[in-house]
């Protein structure tokens, strides 16, 4: 056990690409806890799709041992915190087991909206924040720029801010230094019964679930028997240690400690992040605050390319929930689509990457229907139902109202944008509030807007119409009455369920144009004229016909080759096989397919 | 004609020969036919005449079709040498039907009166258009002006029998051309006219030319066309008996209707085909190949399918829905009547029921019903 006062728990926090990872392998290799040879660049993100995309998925940690230049040991925890605003439950945990965090800020692009929004975390956390400026040795790097930046949010003196170059080194000393000297130790009762707080799980094939814990209160002794206050669950502590970052199997996790428990549980949903454990003969009565159970804010159907990958799909969903106890789903069947599961995800980044990890890791091709968002529909008899499909809706003279999600947004943008920013959020819907200049050059747009104007193409038009350079953040507000509407896509009068959309009139008509137009040169021709109509009930707000087929014939069977004739069209008929009747229109999946994929324009 | 004469044809014995030779290959052709070797006719037909010879012997033929390539490429001697083995083989019945196809590049009175005294009695001229535009861009070498003077020589030589095969929907052509070909070729009054939609075959060389981008065939402007054809072709006295076929009433083809009846027809020479006591069968596709197996007394035959029991009662709806007639009452209508697809194409108005015969209204949309007619599975019923 290591005397509170030597202990330092922190995290460091950033935007994308600000250098948190390579910072953390600095720090791993002045404290000498990883040598240099046996270093992967970066080793905090192990997952191949975070060194990809240069985000952490599951926060991991890691304790160093650092003598400071008082001549004292210290034991430095470094929480490593998930990167996106789609797990901010699981930062909000990560904070919630730290005493300080470093708000690590790129000299190059300065404070970007993540930075803000989890500096505000941490500061909410009631935690210090240390502010550093990494990359100083790039030459765009402007750290007085940044340093003004820092200094408008976080108040403080601009030279009291750490400088410094993960990637050479510099600055480093000063950084350990900092956060020996400005993080407080933990201040715990190692006297009063066990408090831990359970920050992070996953699941390993042949331990079972390892929870990394952090001891507030009292310690956690190997072989204790533990109850998990959420879950009223009790099991035995197998197993405890220190993560250096290789597992290191210790007696006991005194107060203010990090590490890992093992307790032999397989399920990662019987392990909730946030929930406090104690010991189950001398329990704590009052379980620490913050635990909640993580909602999925958007929802997408999943379907295989390939019928027959169905099982197959539930299979990998499975054993990606292994890992991931946020993502839900259930099964959902559609008549274009076939079988497939509707599920539900933190955000859009949260179901990027669990649809990427599904076509990688698992080898499926897959179909994404748009996504959508939660609604909450009021029945004319005043109750409130939960809606997470557009097929769900229902139909007008049944329901008074539908309520959606609303978000509180934030947009860091280079000032020169401002101007388009405002034109696109308000063209979704949303309304500006305030606008703050962190320095001249850099501007915090707040502003409310529906979470489903996000999920649909906000992104990337916000992107394209900065140049790249504005970055978002949102976190969950309300839920807000609008004039909602579905629309239905007709193919010769049959809804054709994979297309219906919950949206806001005033843009039912655009996607309606949008969808008609795509599918009519989508689908094949027929033995029929086959009208594709976008619907808002019996109303119709767009129409396109695919004109009939009106040749389909082999002109001459020379010299009676009946044989090579009929092979011939049996090759063909293979291909009429995959077809999929909507009502009497034949469709090829692949025309679904391409519809659903083609979201360039939409 | 009757739908009772056209079933009757079910009942013929008919031939085909195959004559590979041509003095060119034009681009959007896919049969097997050779250009420039010309120096393989005498062994050639020596080799069709063994085959002919070495075949099973039959009942007098009743139509005899000469197609090719280019049978009028070769001396017409050589065709009358083929012509006798056959008649001595199998014999001829009293009015046999004996076709050859012709280019109006070769033909003159005096082939045409060879020909003729020879035993030929109809010939089929591949006219394919009267717009030297569209001739060029078919890669044809005559002028139109030389099927105006063919026509003319087999009618003075006697060919009492004269077809036009017609290609419309070629990239370029407009509807004016269209109709000023139909025009001029019902000015030569021929007994009988093909209307073969231009078809893009991989392997050729106009199926390259369109896999790298050149123009394709637009169907709706055939189907303009076709529209246009039967229209025109009608109003001048031409009768639709199959897909692609007109004539006037007692001309139409003897040897293709035995073959839309499902009748017999034996097959000889290179990449021809036959069927014949229930099978279907393919001979050898290259000529070399095919003049080597001959010569060394082995089998030119590359394939068979026997077509029997279920099979065969799908194969007669597959051939017979080509034709304007349609197809008798059977098991095989019933299950198609009884099918979805089926259904689909009897709402849709591609098919219809007349007198219980199945007949194709939209014979534009006639591989549509015939992937149905693939599709249809025997009865339990059905005796296997």
């Amino acid at each position: 056990m290591t005397d509170q006062t030597r202990i330092r728990n922190f995290s460091i926090i950033a935007h994308i690409d600000h250098g948190k990872s390579t910072l953390a392998d600095r720090l791993m290799e002045k404290t000498g806890a990883v040598s240099e040879r046996d270093m992967r660049d970066q080793l905090l993100d192990s997952m191949d799709l975070e060194r990809e995309r240069g985000i952490t998925i599951k926060a991991q940690t890691v304790r160093l041992d650092y003598k400071a230049s008082d001549g004292e040991e210290y034991v430095i925890n470094l929480i490593d915190t998930p990167g996106h605003v789609d797990f901010s439950y699981e930062v909000s945990r990560s904070l919630a087991a730290c005493e300080g965090a470093l708000l690590l800020v790129d000299a190059v692009q300065g404070v970007q909206a993540q930075t803000v929004a989890n500096a505000y975390l941490a500061i909410d956390a009631g935690l210090d924040v240390i502010p550093a400026i990494n990359k100083i040795d790039l030459p765009a790097a402007d750290p007085d720029r940044a340093a003004v930046e820092i200094v408008n949010i976080l108040g403080g003196s601009a030279n009291d801010i750490v400088r410094m170059s993960a990637k050479t080194g510099a600055g480093i000393d000063e950084v350990l230094e900092t956060v020996v000297r400005d993080v407080p130790p933990p201040r715990g009762d190692p006297e009063a019964p066990l408090r831990a707080l359970v920050f992070d799980s996953y699941f390993d094939a042949y331990r079972g679930v390892v929870c990394y814990v952090r001891v507030v209160d009292g310690h956690l002794g190997s072989g204790d028997s533990l109850r998990f206050m959420a879950t009223k669950e009790v099991h035995d502590a197998n197993e405890i240690g220190f993560l250096t970052p290789t597992f290191v199997r210790v007696g006991v996790l005194g107060t203010g400690e990090v590490g890992y428990l093992i307790t032999g549980v397989k399920e990662i949903d019987r392990i909730k992040v946030g929930d406090t454990i104690t010991g189950a003969r001398t329990p704590a009565t009052e379980a620490l605050p913050g635990y909640a159970e993580p909602k999925p804010m958007v929802f997408s159907g999943l379907f295989p390319t390939d019928g027959d990958d169905f099982e197959k799909l539930r299979d990998a969903l499975e054993k990606l929930r292994l890992n991931d106890a946020s993502l839900a789903w259930e099964p959902e069947t559609s008549k274009a689509l076939g079988f497939g599961f509707r599920c539900g995800f933190l955000g859009l980044l949260h179901m990027e990457i669990v649809r990427e990890r599904l076509e990688r890791e698992y080898d499926l091709d897959l179909v994404a229907t748009a996504p959508s968002v939660a609604y909450r529909v009021t029945m004319l008899d005043g109750s409130v139902t939960e809606i997470k499909s557009p097929q769900d809706l229902p139909e007008t003279i049944d329901r008074r109202g539908v309520a959606e999600p609303y978000v509180k947004a934030m947009i860091l943008t280079p000032s020169e944008y401002v101007g388009p920013i405002m034109e696109l959020a308000t063209s979704r819907r949303g309304i500006v509030g305030d606008m703050n200049y962190l320095s001249p050059e850099r501007v915090e747009l707040d502003f409310e807007i529906p979470l489903a104007e996000i999920v649909f193409d906000f992104f990337d038009l916000l992107k394209s119409k900065t140049k790249g350079y504005a970055s978002l953040d949102y976190e969950p507000a309300d839920y807000r009455e609008a004039d909602l509407v579905k629309v239905d896509i007709l193919l010769n009068g049959q809804p054709v369920d994979a297309f219906s959309a919950i949206l806001h009139r005033d843009g039912a008509e655009d996607y309606g144009k949008k969808m008609t137009g795509r599918l009519r040169g989508l689908i094949p021709r027929q033995l029929f004229d086959v009208p594709i109509q976008a619907a808002i009930g019996g109303r119709i707000i767009s129409r396109e016909t695919v004109k009939a087929k009106r040749k389909d014939v082999t002109a001459k069977c020379y010299g009676g080759d009946i044989s090579r004739k009929k092979k011939l069209l049996q090759r063909q008929k293979e291909g009429k096989k995959r077809m999929k009747m909507v009502g009497s229109v034949e469709v090829p999946q692949e025309a679904f397919v391409a519809a659903l994929k083609l979201d360039d324009d939409l | 004609m009757t739908p009772t004469e056209a079933d009757a044809y079910s009942r013929s014995a008919a031939a085909y020969v195959h004559i590979p030779f041509c003095s060119s290959v034009c681009p959007y052709c896919d049969f097997a036919v050779v250009a420039g070797r010309d120096d393989l006719v005498g062994r050639y037909i020596d080799a069709v005449c063994t085959e002919i010879t070495t075949s099973e012997p039959w009942r007098p033929l009743e139509a005899i079709y000469f197609g090719g390539g280019t049978p009028s490429h070769v001396d017409p001697s050589v065709l009358g040498g083929v012509l006798d083995a056959l008649s001595l083989k199998h014999g001829f019945s009293a009015d046999a039907e004996v076709s050859l196809e012709a280019n109006p590049e070769d033909f003159d009175v005096a082939r045409a009166t060879t020909l003729r005294s020879l035993g030929f009695n109809r010939v089929s001229f591949g006219a394919q258009s009267f717009d030297s535009s569209v001739l060029v861009a078919l890669g044809r070498r005559h002028q139109s002006g030389q099927i105006e003077s063919s026509v003319r020589a087999a009618r003075r030589a006697g060919f009492e029998n004269v077809s036009l095969d017609l290609i419309y929907g070629t990239p370029g052509e407009t509807a004016n051309s269209w109709r000023d070909t139909l025009r001029r070729a019902i000015d030569l009054a021929p007994d009988h006219i093909s209307c073969y939609a231009l078809t893009v075959e991989s392997g050729t060389p106009l199926g390259r030319a369109v896999r790298d981008g050149a123009e394709a065939p637009d169907p709706d402007t055939q189907a303009d066309r076709y529209e246009n054809a039967n229209m025109v072709l009608s109003a001048a006295g031409y009768t639709r008996y199959e897909v692609s076929n007109w004539s006037y009433p007692q001309h139409e083809c003897r040897y293709n209707l035995t073959v839309w009846a499902q009748g017999q027809y034996e097959a000889y020479g290179n990449g021809s085909h036959g069927y014949r006591d229930g099978i279907r069968f393919r001979n050898i596709r290259r000529i070399d190949a095919y003049v080597s197996a001959v010569e060394s007394d082995k089998t030119p035959r590359s394939g068979n399918d026997v077509i029997e029991g279920w099979d065969a009662e799908i194969d007669r709806l597959f051939v017979g829905l080509r034709r304007v007639v349609g197809v008798a009452p059977g098991p095989g209508v019933t299950t198609f009547l009884q099918s979805d697809s089926g259904r689909r194409l009897v709402d849709a108005d591609v098919v219809n029921l007349v007198a219980g015969r199945l007949t194709i209204n939209r014979p534009l949309l006639t591989d549509e019903v015939h992937r149905c007619v693939l599709d249809l599975e025997a009865p339990q019923c059905f005796p296997t």
